[in-house]
């Protein structure tokens, strides 16, 4: 047996060691005539639906207990299907009308339903013929009296797929597999998000996985880098079994961080949060300990589509990572397009100077009847219902567009008042700071907002005036010029001085060197991605805010960042 | 039998959650209840067939209802297709 090598997209970390148990899903042979007769064949439909009622019933309640109900969701969809007088109909009259197997009459209806969504061409409908697929095959699986195939598996396995549906998924065995592996999919697929949440390794979109591994090969899965390996030598089975326990020992360890409070060693409290681009990134943020979501760009939303998202997509999107959240704040970006970002459903013209051209909350304010901004501001207004919502406007450089945006958004929230639908109470409203202007007049912005947050990558290019993808200035794109560490005091002071808090959410608040600076200044809010939270956390639970307070007080009046960052170094060396 | 026209006013037309309260409602009543758009008549209680006909948004509908309750059934989807801000 030879080691083979295949590659798929890591889609839930983690390694895995187990034997191939293949899922072949080679569609059944199903007789078009019947044998018993319409009655019968009637009969067994009609039985064969109520247990398929049964299934999805539990399914959703397992889902509910294990995962939340927005997950149980999807299931709540099969059985509307499941109840449906159109399909069920047409199969019973197939069934009569033609003298054929229940098989068969479902087969036929369901493909012509599956084909009529997909040609309508919405995301939505495609997603529900994914739904109608999954249920047929469920009835199906009962008619022809077969297992899912997965219940018959008594030992460690990793399995290997076409494709895993949603139930599938959530009926995976924990005690016996170890990861799965799926020849379709990609990282937001459900079995994927799904992977995520049950934590079980998982590699999708590997193409030759069905062709390549046989059942029982010896497999090693690594869910980090999207690798499979068959049939591995002993020394290599060593090795990732040396990963493996340690990886498990670090996920110990940090499990025990990731349920505590974020404190100093002289007991200063601040929040780690997570930044997030779409609902399926939600599930990492709580895994690594995130106390709430510092950054929802909204901009996945609008990519690579034609047509404009509508208000009740995004509505979906925002109430979900507001409902996987539960109390913990979420603090959702307005739309942050136009400039340099190409969107195919804007049009917008090239723009000689992106950065600092018609984009975020200028765009917004501009286009034809502000339509896009409000129709995103009644998707969150209406979404807030369903958690602990906070809503910032990007880009803002000038009082006059703060108060512009924060009547339309009071405008939208009366008109749903008044058109009797439920939109959230008591949202605050806050504003990125990474414009100068902004931050130097923060305290005239501060008794306006709620919270303030640093984006600290645009605020570093503009205060700077340097593009930092350009190599011959990036030298001049400097985190810790002084210049820079002042606008952030000022912003924070200005903040504290109206009771407001201040988050910082650029690449800067999850950099183990800056988080003592940071911590000094006095932010209450570091958000970053996720698999960094746990290890910031570890960092300001050994330092003392006083201290930091000291050290920030010296690196603020400093004249180079070249002297800062000596003076971080020597910090960082005393500790270790 | 009653009849009543609307014109879509949702943004993403008639799918989607708008389509399962509808289905979820009609399938209350005795009358039969049918959706038409287009030239093709669905079952309005069933969530296939009122998805599958995908009315967008700007385009008009009709409801029509035959049977024992087909008064009380039109009257309370119509107060559902307004007051939800499905159409007018």
């Amino acid at each position: 047996m030879m080691l083979q090598m295949l590659k798929g997209i890591g889609a839930s970390s983690g390694i895995a060691i187990a034997k191939a148990h293949c899922l072949y899903t080679a569609a059944p042979v199903i007789e078009k005539n019947s044998r018993l007769g319409a009655g019968a064949e009637l009969e067994r439909f009609g039985a064969a639906v109520s247990l398929a009622v049964t299934q999805v019933r539990e399914l959703k309640e397992l889902t509910a207990q294990k995962l939340g109900e927005a997950e149980a969701g999807i299931f709540e969809a099969h059985l509307l299907v499941l109840d449906d007088p159109e399909l069920l109909g047409a199969v019973r009259e197939q069934i009569r009308a033609g003298e054929t197997t229940a098989e068969y009459a479902l087969q036929e209806v369901s493909q012509q339903i599956v084909e009529t969504f997909e040609s309508l061409n919405t995301e939505y409908l495609r997603e529900r013929a994914g739904d109608i697929r999954d249920v047929s095959r469920r009835i199906m699986n009962v008619l022809s009296g077969a297992a899912t195939g997965m219940k018959s598996i008594e030992q460690a396995v990793i399995i290997v797929a076409h494709d895993l549906t949603p139930s599938d998924t959530v009926q995976l065995n924990r005690e016996y597999v170890k990861g799965f592996t799926t020849v379709a999919g990609g990282t937001t697929s459900h079995s994927a998000i799904m992977a995520r949440s049950m934590e079980i390794p998982a590699v999708v979109g590997a193409a030759d996985a069905l062709q390549e591994i046989r059942q029982d090969d010896l497999l090693i899965l690594d869910g980090e880098e999207g690798v499979l390996l068959v049939n591995p030598p002993p020394e290599m089975i060593a090795e990732y079994e040396g990963k493996r326990l340690e990886l498990e020992r670090r996920k110990e360890q940090q499990a025990k961080l990731a349920a505590l409070p974020t404190l100093s060693s002289d007991g200063h409290q601040v929040e780690l949060a997570g930044n997030i681009g779409s609902p399926g990134d939600v599930a990492a943020v709580l895994q690594h300990g995130g106390e709430g979501i510092g950054l929802f760009r909204t901009e996945f939303l609008y990519m690579g589509r034609e047509e404009l998202p509508s208000e009740e997509e995004q509505f979906q999107a925002y109430r979900s990572v507001l409902e996987q959240m539960g109390d913990r704040p979420v603090v959702v970006r307005t739309i942050d397009i136009g400039g340099d970002k190409e969107l195919p459903c804007l049009k917008l013209p090239k723009e000689e100077n992106p950065f600092l051209g018609f984009r975020a909350i200028r765009l917004c304010l501009e286009t034809e009847e502000q339509a896009l901004f409000r129709t995103q501001l009644r998707a969150l207004l209406r979404a807030g219902v369903y958690g602990n919502l906070k809503i910032m406007f990007p880009m803002i450089a000038t009082l006059d567009e703060l108060r512009q945006a924060k009547a339309v958004l009071a405008q939208e929230k009366r008109k749903l008042e008044q058109a009797g639908i439920p939109a959230g109470a008591g949202i605050a409203v806050g504003m990125m700071v990474e414009i100068p202007a902004a931050a130097v007049m923060a305290d005239l912005f501060a008794p306006e907002v709620d919270f303030f947050s640093i984006g600290t990558n645009d605020l570093i290019q503009y205060t700077m005036a340097a593009d930092r993808m350009n190599s011959r200035v990036s030298y001049l794109y400097q985190p810790y010029n002084p210049a820079v560490l002042r606008l952030i005091k000022g912003v924070i002071e200005a903040a504290h001085s109206h009771g407001k808090w201040v988050g910082m959410c650029g690449e800067m608040a999850g950099n183990r060197a800056a988080i003592p600076l940071l911590l000094g200044l006095g932010l209450d809010e570091f958000s970053m991605s996720a698999p960094s939270i746990l290890a910031a956390r570890e960092c300001i639970m050994q330092l003392s805010q006083a201290g930091m307070e000291e050290l920030a007080r010296k690196a603020l009046s400093m004249g180079t960042a070249e002297e800062v960052i000596a003076l971080l170094r020597q910090e960082a060396g005393r500790r270790t | 039998m009653v009849m009543e026209t609307f014109v879509v006013t949702e943004e993403s037309g008639l799918h989607a959650r708008p389509a399962s309260v509808l289905v979820q409602t009609a399938s209350k009543f005795k009358a039969e209840l049918r959706i038409e758009y287009d030239g093709r008549s669905v079952n309005l209680k069933s969530i296939v067939g009122v998805m599958s006909l995908g009315v967008p948004q700007g385009h008009s509908f009709t409801i029509s209802s035959f049977g024992e309750d087909e008064e009380e059934a039109i009257a309370k989807l119509s107060s559902i297709i307004i007051g939800q801000g499905l159409g007018q």
